[in-house]
């Protein structure tokens, strides 16, 4: 019974539309997750290393370093925005899974 | 005094809550009523039920202070607490509503099956909330001192306590939710407000306000505030910046009682969601936090932000302390009043006092005070659910027992972790809290996210690799906070304030090796359930 469900499971993560699933998020996290991450430690190892370069007022009395700040928030709700529309795509792969799964389940009894 | 009118409000926001909770209480009797508020809550209420868990008193006084006192390098806080959501929603948010039930060790123990795994999942989930939960009790004590000197701090750490007691107890997730979500409104409105008549003293000129930024005068000359280097400086400064950042990045990923949020809504996309609204909620609040900090900077002035003593007050102060006299009694006579220490927790209901009079400043002070409310009844669910669910449930009693033990236990710990609390935040009186918040950041971002990550997406990762992982993280992080200048001054042994650079890759690094050093066949096995499981939603918990 275990070892069935098992099999089951390890069909299941085999099946291309899964695999298809599987990668469409991975092509969106991963670049998404590596640039966040990148461009939120660009600020502390700037703003840490060269300060006097990021001192610099740039924006009216704003510094570099102030604006680079507030682009962060421009950053993160950017990536959220991009995420949500691509989520779209996910959601859709997703609920044909799940149906085709159900289907199978009333078929097998 | 802003003692009457701040306390009117704010027996007005428990009495609001109290009849929410009444409401709560008929829907919280069984424990997934309990613990995630039968998954009914929407996408939306539970984004402004993450932002109000998020930003506790801590935040918005901290924060405030810290931009009011250093200005850019104050921001930065700010800055990292808003990205660091993007972490929880591109890798966490939707997989953990799919995989898990009640806790954060559901996650990590659906394929690390076994004891070892989810007693120290359970066990990092207390440490990091009970941390929480101090820092925050103890800043009741701080807030009760400014606005009620005649109360006490213990009656208000004992006040604040049984009240949050009375929310969890009786309403569960359900009240928990909604008083946050009350919370979270009122809040924002108030930091909207604020940073309004901040920037209306300059007629909502932009130019002027940060021009008036960059000459904020204080005793010791003259400090640009828009320039970075005002807290993080030295030959560590750097180091210290981006050690900070790390934790703050990360940290979040690894809150449990932000992570047990998801457990309340329907399906994983609702949790993506509530992700969604948070970062809109909590990114305009830190958004703000920069007008409410510069506000307070340029117009209640550096020198003027700290508990204030007027007259006879002053005049004994003086008496006691010769050395300074000739400075404070110019104060004395220049203001009226004379500013000791200066204390950056004070800077928003100064602000508050300052341009919208003492009415403002007792609403920003009840405020406060629902926020702390807020965030304790948060806490303390997350800690009672680790214990009753996690140790007590699954370990002790092996999955046996009936629903009414269940709730019975759940109510229990969340009693026991509530008087601990009070206890111990009677106890450490007057410790610094900003650094309790962080020692919570630190544990998380080095214990939990690099073993719940790899648990997601790392098909060889054994049980071994979990424990070591979760042990590494949480001994290397609290060890060097310990041996930090934070904790021992100059002696310290450890130069940075913050363990992040070194105790998240030593975390890491420990589950690795962990994992490379014992083969765990059952957990490969799972793997497949899982990453089909978490990516589909298929035989989600509902």
């Amino acid at each position: 019974m275990n070892r069935a469900k098992q099999t089951r499971w390890k069909t299941l993560a085999d099946e291309q539309d899964f695999r298809a699933l599987l990668r469409s998020r991975r092509r969106f996290v991963i670049p998404a997750t590596i640039f966040f991450i990148a461009y939120y430690l660009a600020l502390p190892i700037s703003v840490g290393f060269w300060p006097h370069e990021m001192s610099r007022p740039v924006l009216g009395p704003l510094t570099l370093a102030y604006c680079f700040a507030l682009s962060q928030f421009a950053m993160a709700w950017i990536v959220l925005a991009l995420y949500l529309v691509r989520s779209r795509r996910f959601d859709l792969l997703a609920a044909r899974i799940r149906r085709r799964e159900a289907q199978e389940q009333v078929d097998s009894q | 005094m802003i003692a009457q009118p701040s306390l009117v409000m704010f027996a007005i926001f428990v009495g609001i809550t109290l009849v929410v909770t009444y409401w709560a209480s008929g829907q919280s009797r069984t424990s997934r009523g309990f613990y995630t508020a039968h998954r009914r809550i929407g996408g939306l209420q539970n984004g402004w039920a993450i932002a109000g868990d998020y930003v506790s008193a801590a935040t918005f006084l901290g924060i405030t202070g810290l931009v009011a006192f250093y200005g850019f390098d104050g921001f930065m806080y700010s800055v990292g607490w808003l990205v660091a959501y993007l972490a929880v929603l591109l890798l966490i948010a939707e997989p953990l509503r799919n995989t898990g039930k009640y806790t954060l060790a559901d996650l990590m123990s659906f394929r690390l099956r076994g004891r070892g795994v989810r007693a120290i999942a359970a066990l990092s989930a207390l440490a990091i909330t009970l941390f929480y939960l101090i820092a925050q009790m103890v800043g009741v004590g701080a807030l009760v001192n400014l606005v009620l000197p005649r109360v006490g701090d213990v009656i208000g750490i004992v006040g604040v306590g049984v009240l949050m007691l009375v929310y969890v107890l009786f309403g569960g997730m359900l009240a928990t939710t909604w008083v946050q979500i009350i919370k979270a409104g009122l809040l924002l409105a108030t930091v909207i407000g604020l940073s309004g008549l901040a920037l209306r003293h300059f007629n909502f000129s932009l130019t002027r306000f940060f021009d008036a930024a960059t000459a904020v005068p204080t005793a010791h000359g003259v400090s640009n505030l828009l320039q970075p280097g005002l807290l993080f400086h030295g030959p560590l400064g750097a180091w210290n910046l981006i050690s900070l950042g790390l934790a703050l990045v990360l940290g979040t990923a690894g809150l449990p009682h932000i992570l047990i949020r998801f457990f309340t809504v329907p399906s994983a996309r609702a949790a993506r969601t509530s992700v969604a609204w948070a970062m809109v909620l909590i990114g305009v609040f830190y958004l703000l936090t920069s007008f409410m900090g510069l506000g307070a900077a340029t117009i209640v002035g550096h020198d003027h932000i700290g508990r204030r003593m007027y007259a006879g007050q002053a005049i004994d102060y003086i008496a006691h302390h010769p050395a300074q006299e000739t400075s404070l009694n110019a104060q004395l006579t220049q203001n009226g009043y004379i500013v000791p220490q200066p204390d950056s927790n004070l800077a928003a209901p100064l602000l508050a006092a300052q341009i919208g009079g003492s009415l403002a400043a007792a609403f920003v002070a009840a405020v406060a005070f629902a926020t702390i409310l807020a965030v304790v009844a948060g806490l303390t669910l997350t800690a009672s659910s680790a214990f009753a669910h996690d140790i007590w449930f699954s370990l002790i009693r092996n999955g046996r027992g009936d629903e009414s033990e269940h709730i019975f236990v759940a109510r229990a710990a969340a009693l026991a972790v509530g008087a601990l609390a009070i206890a111990l935040s009677i106890a450490l009186r007057g410790f610094n809290v900003a650094f309790l918040v962080g020692l919570a950041f630190a544990v998380a971002a080095s214990a939990n996210v690099p073993v719940i990550l790899l648990a997601l997406a790392w098909r060889r990762f054994s049980r071994f690799g979990a424990i070591v992982g979760m042990l590494g993280g949480l001994v290397s992080s609290l060890a060097l906070i310990a041996v930090s200048p934070v904790l021992m001054g100059s002696r310290a042994i450890f130069p940075l304030e913050n363990p992040g650079i070194v105790s998240i890759p030593v975390g890491l690094l420990c589950a690795v090796l962990g994992t490379l050093l014992v083969r765990d066949p059952d957990s490969e096995a799972m793997f497949d359930q899982l990453q089909v499981r978490a990516t589909t939603g298929l035989g989600a918990e509902v």
